[in-house]
C-alpha cells in the first residue's frame, strides 16, 4: 500500500512537471504544426457559483442529526478523532492525546457560544439547547486570509477559503485572525487518531492548520457537500450571487441571521431560527 | 576582533559552559517538539499562542529599548551616553536573536520557513514584522561592530555609519509598532483591538530595556574594570521612570474604556486576568503582582533619594522588568485568547518542556551577550586604561 502510493505519486509528480512544462513548451514550439495544447479536462458536471453560500436551518436539527452531520464530515475529511484508541501495533509509540488540542470542521454549539454577541437574558428558552452548527463562515473578506503570511490560506474566486496544506509553516497567526474559532491546528501527527483513512481525502501532518473547505473537492465532481447529504434537508448551499439559486430562495422566504455580522467579515453561512 | 571573546578568566569561561550545557539541555527538549509537533505544549486550539510568542514580544520590547541611549547621544549629543551607547546596540542585537529564535520554535513547520519570502503577502502583519526585525538586527551588528573597532583603533567611525545609526531609530520604534499590530488589528479579538496597543508597547519597551541595561551596568561594574558612569546610569533611571509611569497610564486608559463602556466583548478578558472570569482566575495574582511591581517599582524612581540609592536603584529597575515581563509576557497573550471568541474559558500555562525550550533560548541570547558585552568591555578597558 505504502510502496504503490509512492509510486502514484512518482508518477503523478512527473505528470504534473510534464503539464506545467506544456504551455513552455508549446510557446516555444513554431505554431505551424497545429496546436499542441494539452486536453484540459473539464468537468461537465462540476457545481459552479459566483459566490457559495450556506443556509443551516436549525429547527430542522437535533442533537442526533448534528452528530452525523460532523461524522459524515470528519469521516471523509480524516479529521482525527482523539477518543478513538490508537492502534498500538502500528503506532506504538503515541503518546497520551491532550483534549484542548482537538481538530474540528464543523460541530454543534449552543446558541450563546455560536452568537456571544447575541446574548439575551429573556432569550426564548428553546433556543438555549438548540444544536447551531458552526464552521468555517467562508467570508468575504476573511480575516485569516489577510493573517496568513505564506498564502496558504486564500479565497478562491467563488469564495471558498481554502488552506494549502503543504505551504502553511505554523504560524497560527490565521488563528489569532479568525473570530469564529473555526481553525484547527495539528498539534501532533494526525494519522494515529483516524480510524480508517478515506483515500479520497489527503490527511495532514503535524504542524499545519486546516479547517472545512466546503468540499471543494466534492462540488468539483458536481456532487454536495458531505454536511448537506447528512443533514436530511437542513443545510443548503448554492450561488450567493444568483437570485434564483435554493440558498437565495431561502434566504428570500426566512428571516436568516449570521455570526458576529457587525465585525464586517461577511460570513457566507446563514442560520435559520 | 573577535579574539577577545576566547581569551577570558575562569569566571567568564565557568558562565560559558553554563550557558551552553543550558543550551544543549534546551535543544534536546526542542528535538523532541521538532520530531513530535507542538504538541509538547500547553497551548490550545482555544489558546494557539502561548509562551513562545509572549516572550518573543516582550523581547521585540527590550530590543527596541536599545533605542532609548541611542536618540539621546546621536541626536543630543548627549555626552555621558558615549560610554553606555554601544550597550545599548548590543543588548538590541542579543534581543532580536532570541526574538527570531522564539519565532522559530513557534512554528508548526521550521523546515518550511522560508515560504514567507518565497510567497510574501504584504498584507500580513508578519511579513513586515520579518522586515523590521532583521532590518534592525543588521543595522545594530554593523554599527555596533564598525563603532566599537573604530573605537579601538582610536579613529572616527566610518562616515557611512552615521545614516546608518539615524536609521535604526525609527527602525527601533518600527519593531515594537508592527509587533503591536500583529495583534490590534484582528477583529473579534476585544482584548487587543484598541489603538493605544503600540504605544503602550513602546512605553513598556522604553522601561524594559533601559531597566535591564542599568542592572547589565551593575554586572558590569563588578566584574570588569570599565565604569558604563553612575551619571549615565541615573539618566536611564529617569527614562525607565517616565516610560513605565506612561505604561501604567496607558493601562488604565485602557482600563477605563473597557469599564466604563461596558461592551462585554472587550471587558471579560480584563475581567479574567483581573479577577477571575467564572471561577477561572489563575493569572489573577500574576497580574497584579505585576502591576505592583511596576507601580511601587516607578515611585522609588519618581523619589530622588531612593533613585540615586546605589543599592536600591537595581532592585528598583528588577521590579521593573519583571513587572513588565509579567505583564506583556503571561497577560497579554493569555489575555487576548481567555475567553476564546466563542466564550469558551480555556486556561493555559506553559509545560515543563515549554519552559526548557524557553531557557535554552534565553541562554542563546545571554551567550551573545556576553560574547558582545565581553568585546565591548574590553575594548573601552584597552582604550580608556
Amino acid at each position: 500500500m505504502e510502496k504503490s502510493r509512492r509510486r502514484f505519486l512518482k508518477v503523478a509528480g512527473i505528470a504534473a512537471i510534464g503539464l506545467g512544462a506544456a504551455p513552455a513548451i508549446n510557446f516555444a514550439a513554431s505554431d505551424s504544426h497545429g496546436s499542441g495544447a494539452a486536453a484540459k479536462v473539464k468537468n461537465e458536471t462540476a457545481l459552479h457559483a459566483e459566490r457559495w453560500g450556506m443556509v443551516i436551518d436549525i429547527k430542522k436539527i437535533d442533537d442526533n442529526l448534528a452528530r452525523k452531520i460532523s461524522l459524515a464530515c470528519h469521516l471523509h475529511h480524516n479529521v482525527p478523532d482523539f477518543t478513538h484508541e490508537v492502534n498500538t501495533q502500528l503506532y506504538p509509540k503515541t503518546r497520551p492525546v491532550n483534549h484542548k488540542q482537538e481538530i474540528k470542521w464543523i460541530w454543534k454549539e449552543e446558541f450563546h457560544y455560536a452568537f456571544p454577541d447575541k446574548e439575551d437574558e429573556f432569550l426564548n428558552e428553546k433556543f438555549h439547547h438548540l444544536p447551531f452548527m458552526v464552521l468555517c463562515n467562508h467570508c468575504k473578506n476573511a480575516p485569516c486570509v489577510q493573517a496568513c503570511p505564506t498564502q496558504a490560506t486564500f479565497s478562491r474566486e467563488d469564495g471558498i477559503v481554502m488552506m494549502d496544506y503543504h505551504r502553511c509553516i505554523g504560524c497560527r497567526f490565521c488563528m489569532a485572525a479568525c473570530p469564529y474559532g473555526s481553525r484547527s491546528f495539528n498539534f501532533r501527527d494526525p494519522r494515529p487518531f483516524i480510524d480508517e483513512t478515506d483515500p479520497d481525502f489527503p490527511t495532514r501532518s503535524k504542524g499545519v492548520v486546516e479547517k472545512c473547505n466546503f468540499c471543494a473537492e466534492r462540488l468539483a465532481k458536481g456532487e454536495q457537500p458531505h454536511c448537506v447529504e447528512a443533514s436530511e434537508g437542513a443545510i443548503v448551499v448554492g450561488d450567493l450571487e444568483d437570485p434564483e439559486s435554493d440558498v437565495r430562495k431561502l434566504l428570500k422566504e426566512h428571516y436568516t441571521i449570521r455570526r458576529k455580522q457587525s465585525l464586517g467579515t461577511e460570513p457566507s453561512v446563514y442560520y435559520i431560527v | 576582533m573577535l579574539e577577545i571573546a576566547v581569551k577570558g578568566s575562569k569566571k567568564y569561561w565557568v558562565w560559558i559552559i553554563f550557558l551552553l550545557i543550558v543550551i544543549g539541555i534546551g535543544k534536546l527538549a526542542y528535538l523532541d517538539q521538532f520530531f513530535n509537533g507542538l504538541m509538547i505544549t500547553g497551548m490550545s486550539r482555544d489558546v494557539s499562542w502561548g509562551f513562545y510568542i509572549a516572550n518573543f514580544t516582550f523581547l521585540v520590547g527590550v530590543a527596541a529599548g536599545g533605542v532609548m541611549v541611542v536618540i539621546p547621544y546621536y541626536l543630543h549629543d548627549y555626552e555621558k551616553f558615549h560610554r553606555i551607547t554601544i550597550l545599548g546596540e548590543f543588548l538590541a542585537v542579543a534581543s532580536l536573536v532570541m526574538c527570531i529564535l522564539f519565532i522559530i520554535v513557534d512554528l508548526g513547520q521550521p523546515v518550511r520557513m522560508l515560504n514567507v519570502l518565497l510567497y510574501p503577502s504584504p498584507k500580513s502583519m508578519l511579513f513586515y514584522d520579518m522586515i523590521v526585525l532583521q532590518g534592525y538586527l543588521f543595522l545594530n551588528i554593523i554599527i555596533g561592530w564598525k563603532v566599537l573597532e573604530a573605537e579601538r583603533n582610536q579613529v572616527e567611525p566610518p562616515a557611512w555609519t552615521k545614516p546608518l545609526i539615524y536609521l535604526s531609530i525609527p527602525f527601533a520604534i518600527g519593531i515594537h509598532t508592527v509587533t503591536a499590530y500583529l495583534y490590534c488589528g484582528l477583529p473579534g479579538r476585544g482584548f487587543w483591538l484598541t489603538a493605544i496597543l503600540a504605544p503602550r508597547f513602546l512605553a513598556s519597551a522604553f522601561a524594559a530595556g533601559p531597566a535591564f541595561l542599568i542592572i547589565l551596568c551593575y554586572i558590569i561594574r563588578k566584574f570588569t574594570k570599565f565604569d558604563p558612569g553612575w551619571e549615565a546610569m541615573q539618566t536611564l533611571s529617569k527614562i525607565v521612570c517616565y516610560a513605565i509611569i506612561a505604561n501604567l497610564f496607558f493601562f488604565l486608559c485602557e482600563v477605563f474604556v473597557v469599564y466604563y463602556s461596558n461592551i462585554p466583548g472587550h471587558k471579560t478578558h480584563l475581567q479574567y486576568l483581573l479577577f477571575g472570569y467564572h471561577g477561572y482566575n489563575a493569572l489573577v495574582p500574576w497580574m497584579w503582582s505585576g502591576f505592583i511591581l511596576m507601580g511601587a517599582g516607578a515611585v522609588m524612581l519618581i523619589i530622588p533619594k531612593l533613585r540615586s540609592n546605589y543599592v536600591l536603584l537595581p532592585v528598583a529597575c528588577a521590579m521593573i522588568f519583571i513587572g513588565a515581563w509579567i505583564d506583556k509576557g503571561l497577560g497579554m497573550i493569555s489575555g487576548g485568547f481567555v475567553p476564546s471568541p466563542l466564550h469558551h474559558v480555556t486556561e493555559y500555562a506553559p509545560t515543563g518542556q515549554e519552559i526548557i525550550i524557553t531557557l535554552g533560548v534565553y541562554a542563546t541570547g545571554f551567550l551573545v551577550l556576553t560574547i558582545l558585552y565581553k568585546l565591548a568591555t574590553t575594548v573601552k578597558e584597552e582604550v580608556n586604561g
